[in-house]
């Protein structure tokens, strides 16, 4: 074989490939949505889930999984913030930081399950807890931080110095450059990682099994008293996310149409994660305009 | 006077600020700090609790191939090979991997070589939405997509490392795709134009130089996607029928570590023996993702020395 055949050889076979990848994914995505989305119903999202009925909801999951990204991103952002901003800014060049960075590295590479199983040991055993969402929220942040803070240090070290000296020669202390000109311009970066992070930790299932459970108990959505164990807010009770009720729909549920209510809770997911992606790029760059170049005066 | 002198040695408005704003940035560094370390001990210790009160043989664990930790063989011993586990976990993660490189090195090539602008930032969407795919979805679509085929094509139950392998492949080639489209576009273009006007065709720059000079990203890439398919639980626990038993083909039900552990966890109480022993199956994780982690520096390091190399002469 000569050099230009093989030559049209890789190129046909790289080309197929190629093709392949992209089919797959529209195989992925079109075999949920095509499924999933005739059972989707007002029905279907208002009702509570039923263990040995057909016809039940998701209702409860979908809060509970909101629920509890609320959470995990209120507890999760402002640690990764801070240690963001102390990784690209006060970081000195020496063994420590380099030991934080490898600590940060192996944090993200943990499998899911062993950080959960950690949560579980720590804080439903150990502090007593119970499967509760604020353990979930715990666990997902465990999860989250090393992605976030290091997409966070990345953002900040993007932002040109020549801001920062321009900060620091009107006199102005390193925090204050900091939070009031560097974090700004880094917003639109922040944003996109923090929106990409919580479309990961919505479909995340196998750190919530042990620590926010596996049952939805029904809770009054018009009670706000968070300490009340029947309140929708109270962060001490368990919660079934949405990923988690597919995952236990399919392997030890009794639910006689759990096929069905797996297809369309697996469109739901999907279409919350797709619109989280979307967000991502739409709010990233709405704002990058808006600090660069839409401002006027 | 005092007053000046005073007012002169106390820490000004802004340098208390400072202070402030970097006890917090060194507040939240020392949280992930303490949680990584907290984290590894905790795991271990309770990990080598069988080993150590339930005097089981690290041999015996690693090496047996009956795992049934509630009950005791004629011997009077509890059986926990974990064998099997550890032969499935791997068998996924391998296969996964061989399966999934060519195409994440095709992607690669073309987002990098071939494609224009907009080609390639089309499949760096591509790349990214299915990066996005929840687990649990990548299972459920095994379950009810891949394994009724395995069944009609193979027989038996559809359940088992064929199964997870597929599963796998797909959750692991966005992760391997994008670290070598990184490793690739790293590669200098002047490298490139010099071979073309040597009269290199496009396959032969891209065989005999560009993979080449990528090779130790590669790697890399390869490395960090067999850590994400070692660890991945609830989409393999869907699909590869999860009996603890040595795996006699692919097409056989078997059980991976963290199928296991996910399935046993909540059906032990903690502190009793059969608990410790899931606990020693996650210490096998969190070992195997700390080998993985240094496997990945040891390669990086490696693939930095020899660039360096190259630029000297």
């Amino acid at each position: 074989m000569n050099a230009k055949t093989s030559n049209k050889v890789a190129t046909a076979v790289i080309y197929s490939f190629v093709g392949i990848v992209v089919l797959l994914l529209f195989f992925l995505i079109g075999y949920i949505l095509v499924n999933g989305i005739p059972y989707i119903s007002w029905h279907f999202l208002t009702s509570p889930s039923q263990s040995f009925l057909a016809g039940g909801g998701i209702r409860d999951q979908l809060f509970n999984s909101i629920y509890l990204l609320i959470l995990t991103l209120i507890i999760s952002v402002p640690i990764a913030l801070g240690s963001g901003i102390y990784l690209a800014e006060y970081a000195p060049d020496n063994v420590i930081t380099k030991l934080i960075k490898t600590a940060i590295e192996v944090l993200s590479s943990l499998p899911s399950v062993v950080v959960g199983l950690f949560g579980y040991l720590l804080f439903v055993i150990k502090f007593g807890f119970g499967f509760s969402i604020l353990t979930g929220a715990i666990a997902l942040t465990f999860f989250n931080l090393p992605l976030l803070t290091r997409n966070i240090e990345e953002s900040i070290n993007d932002v040109p110095d020549l801001q920062r000296e321009a900060g620091l020669s009107l006199g102005i202390s390193r925090w204050r450059t900091m939070v009031k000109i560097v974090l700004p311009s880094a917003l639109p970066g922040i944003l996109t990682g923090i929106i990409l992070s919580a479309g990961r930790a919505f479909g995340e299932a196998a750190a919530l099994i042990y620590t926010s459970g596996q049952s939805a108990p029904i809770v009054n959505y018009s009670n706000f008293n968070i300490f009340s164990q029947s309140s929708f807010l109270n962060p001490m009770r368990p919660a079934e996310t949405l990923a988690v009720h597919i995952w236990k729909l399919n392997t030890e549920g009794v639910t006689p149409d759990a096929h069905s209510i797996s297809n369309g809770s697996s469109a739901v997911l999907i279409i919350v994660i797709l619109l989280f992606n979307l967000g991502a790029r739409v709010i990233g760059n709405a704002i990058y305009r808006k600090i660069t170049s839409g401002r006027r005066g | 006077m005092n007053n000046i002198k005073k007012e002169l040695n106390m820490a000004s408005k802004e340098t208390r600020q400072d202070s402030i704003g970097r006890f917090i940035s060194y507040f939240c560094i020392t949280i992930i700090g303490v949680l990584v370390i907290s984290i590894i001990y905790f795991i271990t210790s309770r990990g080598l609790t069988m080993f150590f009160a339930n005097h089981v043989k690290l041999s015996d664990f690693l090496l047996k191939t009956t795992w049934n930790p509630g009950t005791l063989d004629s011997h009077g011993k509890p059986e926990v090979g974990a064998l099997p586990m550890i032969v499935t976990s791997f068998s996924v993660t391998i296969l996964s991997a061989i399966l999934a490189t060519p195409f994440a090195i095709a992607v690669a090539l073309f987002m990098t070589e071939y494609a224009d602008k907009r080609g390639a930032k089309l499949l760096q969407s591509v790349i990214e939405l299915l990066v996005g795919i929840p687990s649990v979805i990548y299972g459920y679509i095994g379950l009810s997509v891949v394994v009724p085929m395995i069944r009609h094509i193979y027989g038996g139950t559809g359940f088992g490392i064929l199964a997870g392998t597929i599963v796998l492949f797909v959750m692991i080639l966005p992760t391997i795709t994008s670290l070598t489209v990184d490793s690739l576009r790293a590669v200098p273009q002047h490298y490139r134009q010099v071979s073309l006007s040597l009269g290199a065709t496009k396959w032969q720059t891209i065989y005999k130089l560009i993979l080449r000079v990528g090779t130790p990203g590669i790697l890399t890439a390869i490395i960090f996607g067999m850590a994400r398919a070692f660890g991945e639980a609830l989409a393999v626990q869907m699909v590869i029928g999860n009996a603890a038993i040595m795996p006699k083909n692919l097409v056989s039900v078997a059980s991976t570590l963290t199928s296991q552990l996910t399935t046993g966890i909540g059906n032990t109480v903690l502190g009793t023996f059969a608990n410790n022993a899931l606990w020693s199956l996650a210490l096998v994780l969190l070992i195997m993702s700390l080998l993985f982690n240094t496997l990945v520096r040891i390669v990086g390091n490696k693939g930095a020395v020899k660039n360096e190399r190259k630029n000297k002469q």
